[in-house]
């Protein structure tokens, strides 16, 4: 009886290891059902994007739903309208889109609602603009409150001189984090935004010209890991982080970590893409089945990784963080 | 026998054979020797590929549709500046660069410095064909290749774009450009919407889809189809009917025999950098006017996205060879598979992947098919 019955678990879960990746397939089958377009901003070599892509993978598992991720390649604001269009024309059940810039999008993203799509936008952009788009809600960083925020946190460091090392210029998203953390700071935005390109070769040694014109900058503001891991190379290489009361970067990678965790950074501000991936689907998942919806927006951010938090944060960099 | 008139047969030995070059040849071998024929059969394989992958997708309705022409006609207005180019025997790799930078010269003086819409608008036309025309000028007298020269245009340009942009506005997106274009002549020259009255016939007798909102789902032809069309038209009937297009023929063919036999090689190398500004400048004016705003990363690599469409048309590299009507096939094949695999739902990870393999996948049936009917080898 005992073998027997051993001998029945054993058979069933055989088969159902045998069943379950069927199982897993018949389920991304279904979800065809409901498709969403999930439309970034971000150029090819951007890869902050991938804890989003994870996200949106995760999200499409638990929710049983399809979500394509979309981007122009180059980053040109003018393509990205092309694919909001595209989007709308293949008729998905939700789009997910960021508001990089609001007079490029403005007719794409009004287009999709017209037609009865519902629309959340996240990350870029602000929650006026996605109000006046007609969006159902906006789920991001308010970007230039970041950078304030981060100016501040420099200001009581006594920071007086600042470099804001932009790696991509044409987002204006980029400039309102400098304009931010140059009000924080109380000074007026001027050359101290170099345009580094996303190049890692490029940046490091654009930034180590700055450095050596400008001898008395006190104060470092990486705009992400593209900016960020080259300067503290640079920092490392040269041995001078003791020079500057506050280095702080946006968003989080693997070297961000560790030179949070050796006192190299003061800080990273961290948007939590995480949630601006899942979220967006579990909302619009909802949205579509039930008809219900958070009525404000939500903030991912502002949070401020420092040594006393980064413990926790270093296990899921670059996945979940 | 040679065909001669009467009084000429008796004053000149009698020829049998007449000149190889003088030859009649038969309509059929014509239409085979023609650089776009891979084009065309180009353009059925792709419709045929994406009637199969994403017929059900939307991509055939009607503001599908709109989506890929749009992106057809963008690249028709800078892919036949870069056909004639190629034809003439030079490339021009700054007008991606030149786009941003006419964007900016539209929106810069309009918003800052009170510049009335249209003048910004002629002034950066201006600029831009003589910047043309200096690119040109720069490879004439130095007979350096074009390639290298208008690579230092593409830096120069796009650098002054954003140079420029921050130092009179301090940011890189100029926007609002809306309320100076409002009801001005430039903005319907390039951004008014063609025929809205057929659309709302159509919509209202169910030919297409209607918005919730009672609007057709289409409101109208852009002009950018407009100018993508009128740019390949007038390119093409330059081309092949005029002299014009018998030099450009010849200086990209061999440019000292042809400047032997006195054609203006300079001066039609010159007209045509020129020529491939003004489209790069209809392509800025076109996007700045139709969404109002001005950045210095508008254009990046659309210099490649001409040549490509112009060598998918059947363009030689090496000069003398080519056709515009071929251009505008390229950039046809080139808006389908590029919006195409979007309504696939191929993983974007994998786009540019995708997108390459058709190209070359195209590029190779296109030199096969021509290969196989005009025994080329």
């Amino acid at each position: 009886m005992k073998t027997g019955l051993t001998g029945l678990i054993r058979r069933s879960l055989l088969a159902v290891a045998l069943a379950s990746p069927f199982a897993g397939l018949a389920i991304t089958a279904h979800a065809a059902g409901e498709r969403f377009v999930f439309v970034s901003h971000s150029p090819d070599s951007d890869t902050w994007w991938n804890v989003i892509k994870n996200a949106l993978k995760d999200a499409e598992h638990d929710l049983g739903v399809t979500v394509q991720y979309r981007n122009p390649p180059t980053g040109d604001i003018a393509d990205m309208a092309r694919i909001i269009e595209q989007a709308t024309a293949s008729n998905p059940s939700g789009i997910v889109t960021t508001i990089s810039d609001f007079n490029v999008l403005q007719s794409a993203i009004k287009g999709a609602i017209a037609k009865g799509i519902p629309v959340i936008t996240v990350n870029s952009g602000t929650a006026e603009q996605s109000k006046k788009l007609g969006a159902l809600m906006h789920i991001g960083q308010p970007e230039y409150d970041a950078g304030k925020g981060a100016g501040e946190r420099a200001k009581a460091a006594g920071v007086t001189k600042f470099l804001c090392v932009n790696h991509f210029i044409n987002d204006s998203a980029s400039v309102e984090r400098c304009q931010g953390y140059a009000d924080g700071l109380g000074v007026k935005l001027g050359d101290q935004m170099l345009d580094s390109g996303i190049d890692p070769t490029g940046v490091y040694n654009k930034v180590k010209a700055y450095l050596s014109v400008h001898p008395d900058t006190d104060g470092i503001l990486t705009l992400g890991p593209n900016s960020a891991d080259p300067v503290i190379k640079l920092l490392r290489d040269t041995g001078s982080a003791s020079k500057f009361k506050s280095f702080i970067s946006f968003d989080l990678d693997g070297d961000i970590s560790q030179a949070i965790k050796d006192g190299l950074m003061s800080a990273a501000i961290d948007q939590q893409p995480y949630l601006q991936g899942y979220l967006t689907i579990t909302f619009l998942t909802l949205y579509v089945r039930y008809g219900v919806i958070p009525p404000n927006n939500v903030n991912t951010g502002p949070g401020f990784i420092t040594k006393d938090n980064i413990a926790m944060v270093e296990k899921l960099a670059g996945k979940y963080r | 026998m040679a065909i001669l008139p009467d009084g000429a047969a008796n004053d000149t030995p009698v020829v049998d054979i007449i000149d190889e070059r003088l030859s009649r040849q038969s309509a059929w071998r014509r239409f085979l020797a023609r650089p776009d024929l891979g084009a065309f059969a180009g353009v059925v394989l792709v419709f045929a590929f994406f009637g199969v992958t994403a017929g059900g997708t939307g991509m055939f309705a009607s503001d599908g549709v709109l989506n890929w022409l749009t992106v057809t006609a963008q690249l028709m207005i800078i892919g036949t500046g870069a056909a004639l180019l190629m034809i003439g025997g030079e490339f021009d790799l700054s007008v991606g660069s030149m786009i941003g930078f006419v964007g900016m010269m539209i929106a810069i003086p309009t918003i800052y410095f009170g510049v009335p819409i249209g003048a910004s608008v002629i002034l950066a036309f201006v600029a831009a064909m003589a910047i043309g025309a200096l690119n040109g000028f720069i490879i004439v007298r130095t007979r350096l290749p074009s390639f290298i020269v208008t690579l230092a245009s593409l830096y120069m340009l796009r650098g002054l774009t954003i140079a420029l942009s921050i130092l009179v506005t301090n940011r890189t997106t100029v926007s609002g450009l809306k309320e100076y274009s409002n009801g001005s002549f430039v903005a319907q020259l390039f951004s008014a919407k063609l025929f809205p009255g057929f659309f709302q016939w159509l919509a209202d007798n169910g030919m297409i889809n209607k918005l919730p909102n009672g609007e057709p789902v289409v409101s109208g032809v852009p002009m950018l189809i407009l100018w993508g069309l009128v740019m390949a038209v007038v390119g093409h009937i330059v081309l092949t009917k005029t002299r014009v297009g018998n030099w450009i023929f010849a200086s990209g063919g061999d440019a000292n025999a042809a400047r032997n036999v006195g054609v203006p090689v300079s001066m039609i190398k010159i007209s045509l950098f020129m020529v491939t500004a003004f489209g790069a400048a209809v392509f800025a004016a076109c996007q700045v006017l139709e969404f109002g705003s001005a950045a210095s990363d508008r254009g990046v690599l659309k210099e490649f996205e001409a040549i490509i469409a112009a060598v998918i048309g059947g363009c030689l590299l090496t000069g003398g060879y080519g056709s515009v009507i071929g251009a505008s096939l390229g950039a046809l094949i080139f808006g389908v598979v590029q919006m195409g695999i979007l309504f696939t739902g191929a993983p974007s990870d994998w786009f540019q992947v995708f997108l390459g393999a058709m190209l070359l996948t195209a590029v190779l049936f296109n030199s096969s098919i021509r290969r196989r009917v005009t025994g080329e080898r």
